[in-house]
């Protein structure tokens, strides 16, 4: 996969890299147990400090979507859940809330909505029923 | 390794006749990190870094370099300090492969094969004449000339001034990979604030003479804070907003822009009672220039009828 910064937007850099590996592990472009580059192979990559990228990895380790290896690196983890229901319910809304008024300023009415959702969905393996 | 930091300043002050250049700045950079001076022209950054050097005397205050005292540096101990100056001289009747052999001659250590993998990086022939090469180019050599010493701290002062994007790009490159190992120091002073993003773990900003801010870039992006709101008039003109650095109008609303945000500056935004406040992103970016715009807020036309 590709990741690509964009300095001097709103989410910092290490925020930057560390949506965009979830995002590569939501849609199966990364797969349980692939390698991710090193900390200093990727930071020499994306002409960024180490310090940045090693921050990312570290959210992503917190959040249980990658582990390290000692020695080996890091490594896409087998899906856990880290988070309460609760507080997995919460980002939810959170998300869907900053979908949901975009697509009403769009002008799309509820079904529309819904439709476009499901066909996303339906896109993505990982996701099928 | 005892002393965990590569500079340390102390009160350090400079008067130019009876103008404070620098005042008092306690400030320091800890060994293996980038840390990106920021600042305006005039703010005192080349003075600092001349100080740092020992090249001009604190008229108060003291600095130390890997532990030793900047006006005491000895050869042996400049042998592990890499220095740029603004503007990159180079004798323009060399060639860059005499440039080469010129640095060689006056520095203890060499990495011939680093200065190659720097100057290539930058395009450069090292058979062209110093005066055909371009600015960025330029750059490029006295930048390789200085990492092939393998000095164990390295102060830029602005090398990026005027480059062209593939030199900044290859600028930064070097700087990250001369850095690999974690243990070698970089201060670099700069104005490009996307590339500061990039390279720094750690922000100076100075201001007036002054070190407003020394911290990593995340804690640094945490101090300020803005918020955009529903309101007829300028919040600024009537209330006191503790921290404002600027409010401006963005369509019906205004946006308002705070530095090191507290329990009471964000009553004070409550207070104001705006039929809508919504908490805004803030950029690196916005954070140095609320910092920057800041400095000018004292002397002159931000304070009261801001615009």
């Amino acid at each position: 996969m590709q990741i690509r910064v964009i300095p001097g937007s709103n989410a910092a850099i290490y925020r930057q890299i560390a949506d965009q590996i979830r995002r590569a592990v939501v849609s199966g472009q990364l797969a349980v147990g692939d390698p991710l580059p090193s900390v200093r192979q990727l930071a020499k990559e994306l002409v960024v400090n180490p310090n940045t990228v090693a921050k990312a990895y570290a959210e992503l380790v917190r959040d249980g979507v990658l582990e390290t290896q000692a020695g080996r690196g890091a490594f896409i983890a087998k899906r856990r859940d880290v988070f309460t229901k609760t507080e997995r319910l919460r980002r939810l809304d959170a998300a869907l809330d900053t979908v949901i008024s975009e697509a009403l300023t769009l002008g799309f009415d509820r079904d529309e909505t819904l439709e476009r959702l499901r066909l996303k969905l339906d896109r993505l393996d990982v996701a099928k029923p | 390794m005892a002393d965990p930091y590569a500079i340390r300043a102390v009160r350090l002050t400079r008067y130019f006749g009876s103008r404070a250049v620098v005042r008092d700045l306690d400030f320091v950079v800890p060994r293996g990190s980038i840390v990106g001076l920021l600042g305006l022209n005039g703010a005192g950054k080349t003075t600092t870094i001349r100080m740092l050097m020992g090249f001009l005397d604190p008229t108060r205050g003291r600095s130390e370099l890997l532990g030793r005292n900047s006006r005491e540096l000895t050869p042996e101990d400049r042998s592990r300090i890499g220095h740029t100056v603004e503007g990159h001289f180079l004798y323009p009747w060399m060639r860059v492969r005499d440039c080469e052999r010129f640095a060689r001659e006056t520095h203890r250590h060499w990495d011939g094969a680093l200065f190659e993998q720097a100057v290539r990086r930058f395009g450069i022939d090292t058979a062209a004449k110093v005066s055909w090469l371009s600015r960025g180019q330029r750059a490029g050599v006295s930048i390789a000339s200085t990492l092939a010493a393998e000095p164990e701290l390295l102060i830029l002062d602005d090398p990026a001034l005027g480059l062209d994007p593939v030199s900044r790009r290859a600028l930064n490159e070097t700087i990250i990979e001369f850095c690999e190992s974690g243990e070698r120091t970089v201060l670099l002073s700069s104005h490009l604030l996307d590339d500061v993003e990039r390279v720094a773990d750690r922000v100076a900003v100075m201001v007036d003479g002054r070190v407003l801010v020394d911290a990593t870039l995340d804690d640094f992006r945490s101090r300020v804070a803005a918020w955009s709101l529903e309101l007829p008039h300028d919040p600024s003109l009537h209330h006191m907003i503790p921290g404002l650095v600027h409010s401006r109008p963005v369509g019906s609303r205004w946006h308002v822009t705070v530095a090191d945000p507290d329990a009471e500056t964000t009553a004070s935004i409550e207070r104001l009672g705006a039929a809508s406040v919504e908490r805004l992103e803030v950029s690196f970016e916005d954070a140095v220039l609320a910092y920057l715009s800041r400095s000018r807020v004292g002397h002159s036309f931000y304070r009261g009828e801001a615009s």
